[in-house]
């Protein structure tokens, strides 16, 4: 296959970046997306340009480190996948591709398509910690948690923090990842000790951090790698407006 | 709590809390709404009826005046949140995407603010129009027979002009279309949604948005039609 990417390069946060079109010639329908830029970054080095920068680490889509908005959704708008595990056998030959980075003020641009997220970092850190029994190791099944409960924490728990979600919402709202972590926690009994200062202070520090507000369009939820649901959006409303009441 | 020393907002002014604002304003409109479009559908019933309602609002004295102002609260939280809130999230994304897809944002979630303002500006023109007649000021030497005011019959000259009644319509369209996203965006920030309930609140938001736009502009099109006529007898200006 032989395609057009229409990539954003910017050398650094504090300088202007701007697309730029660089030919994709021989790409085999088998790569993964990042195996194709891979190939095009090797072609740069050869002529002694400088190469496309972006994020990856295990590719295969469970570390959350990969993003790009591929032609206008972010990793590419194939269910349940990240831009690792995304294959070109989904573009055809010809085939112009617009790839940009996250696109949030706070998800500042570092280079190329590199954004910086360590705002969700600290909003995981204003969420603290749980308390926890120290000493001899519990047995299984000491606390009781119902199967529901357990299942519902898990698919909370899927979120890797890629931030899809911000940057598919039109107000770069971090709603669906902070909800992810706060419902995880508020589901299972070892988190709901601290359940109301931690819904408040992730709440506070993604406010904090300059991230938009929900519109409730759900538009995280269809771009999510792992599929966590816009109910856990409710559900973080739920357990903030559970707070004003304790 | 955290190792992190953030300022808080105020309860009902953190991202969360002013959409709790939103839905709390939005929700006692819908209200209002549900009750007007009730009252306003007795214009099928005809002049009786209709005018009979008024006078009885009219006659509840300060009453009316806690329910109008309470009214006027909902309506300004619901603005001045609005406007915060889209200041905020145009804060939010400092330089745009070159292409952007939707996959799942419906073309009345896209629009609230177009909507919002449009139907705001509706207001601008209903109220004077039939609540403080100040468009129309013959309106107020309108009278039945037993002497009440007689909103019927204002009602049906204001709506035989067919450029008031096409704005009345469209005015209605809008606030159906808000409603459809606003009415199911309302439990979720309340909170008040779960796998099941998102799959019947989603429909049912929708259906309501368009039930709630089918009754009002029934009024003008009932006119129109010449289904809701002026009394017999004519008017004695």
């Amino acid at each position: 296959m032989n395609l057009t990417l229409r990539v954003w390069r910017q050398k650094k946060a504090s300088e202007p970046g701007r697309l730029v079109d660089y030919p994709a010639r021989d790409i085999s329908p088998d790569m993964s997306f990042l195996e194709m830029l891979d190939v095009v970054n090797e072609g740069l080095i050869q002529q002694g340009q400088e190469p496309i920068a972006f994020d990856s680490d295990c590719r295969e889509g469970i570390c959350g480190m990969c993003s790009l908005v591929i032609n206008g959704v972010p990793h590419g708008g194939h269910q349940a996948t990240a831009t690792c595990q995304l294959h070109m056998r989904h573009f055809h030959d010809g085939q112009t591709i617009t790839i940009e980075p996250w696109r949030a003020k706070a998800f500042p641009v570092v280079k190329d398509c590199v954004c910086d997220r360590s705002s969700f970092d600290r909003v995981i850190q204003a969420g603290g910690f749980v308390s926890v029994g120290t000493g001899g190791t519990p047995d299984a099944n000491t606390l009781p948690i119902s199967k529901k409960d357990s299942d519902r924490a898990m698919d909370a728990a899927q979120c890797i923090g890629c931030g899809a979600c911000v940057a598919a919402c039109r107000n770069a709202s971090a709603m669906l990842f902070v909800a992810a972590k706060v419902s995880h926690l508020a589901q299972l009994p070892q988190g709901k000790v601290e359940a109301a200062d931690r819904v408040q202070a992730m709440v506070a520090q993604m406010d904090a951090e300059g991230f938009g507000n929900c519109s409730n369009q759900s538009e995280c939820e269809a771009v999510c790698p792992k599929e966590i649901s816009v109910d856990f959006i409710a559900q973080l409303n739920r357990e903030y407006l559970k707070t004003v009441i304790k | 709590m955290g190792s992190l020393s953030t300022k808080h907002r105020p309860y009902f002014w953190t991202s969360t809390g002013k959409k709790f604002l939103m839905a709390v304003s939005g929700l006692a409109l819908v209200g209002f709404i549900v009750g007007h479009l009730i009252g306003n559908l007795q214009m099928f019933l005809g002049q009786e009826a209709v005018n009979r309602y008024a006078a009885f609002l009219k006659s509840t004295g300060e009453l009316l005046w806690v329910a109008r102002l309470g009214l006027i609260a909902m309506v300004l939280t619901h603005i001045v949140t609005a406007v915060s809130l889209a200041l905020e999230n145009a804060a939010a994304r400092p330089v745009g995407y070159a292409a952007k897809t939707y996959k799942e944002a419906t073309y009345a979630s896209r629009t609230m603010k177009v909507s919002g303002l449009i139907v705001l500006a509706f207001l601008g023109y209903h109220l004077p129009h039939f609540t403080l007649l100040v468009t129309h000021p013959e309106y107020h030497h309108l009278l039945d027979d037993r002497g009440r005011h007689d909103v019927y019959s204002m009602v049906v000259m204001g709506f035989q002009v067919p450029w008031i009644s096409g704005f009345y319509i469209f005015g209605t369209f809008l606030l159906g279309m808000h409603l459809t996203h606003g009415i199911y965006s309302m439990f979720q920030s309340l909170g008040f949604q779960t796998i099941i309930l998102r799959k019947r609140i989603r429909p049912a938001a929708i259906a309501a948005g368009w039930l709630l736009f089918l009754g009002f502009a029934s009024i003008p099109l009932g006119v129109l039609a010449g289904l809701i006529q002026l009394p017999s007898g004519g008017l004695v200006p």
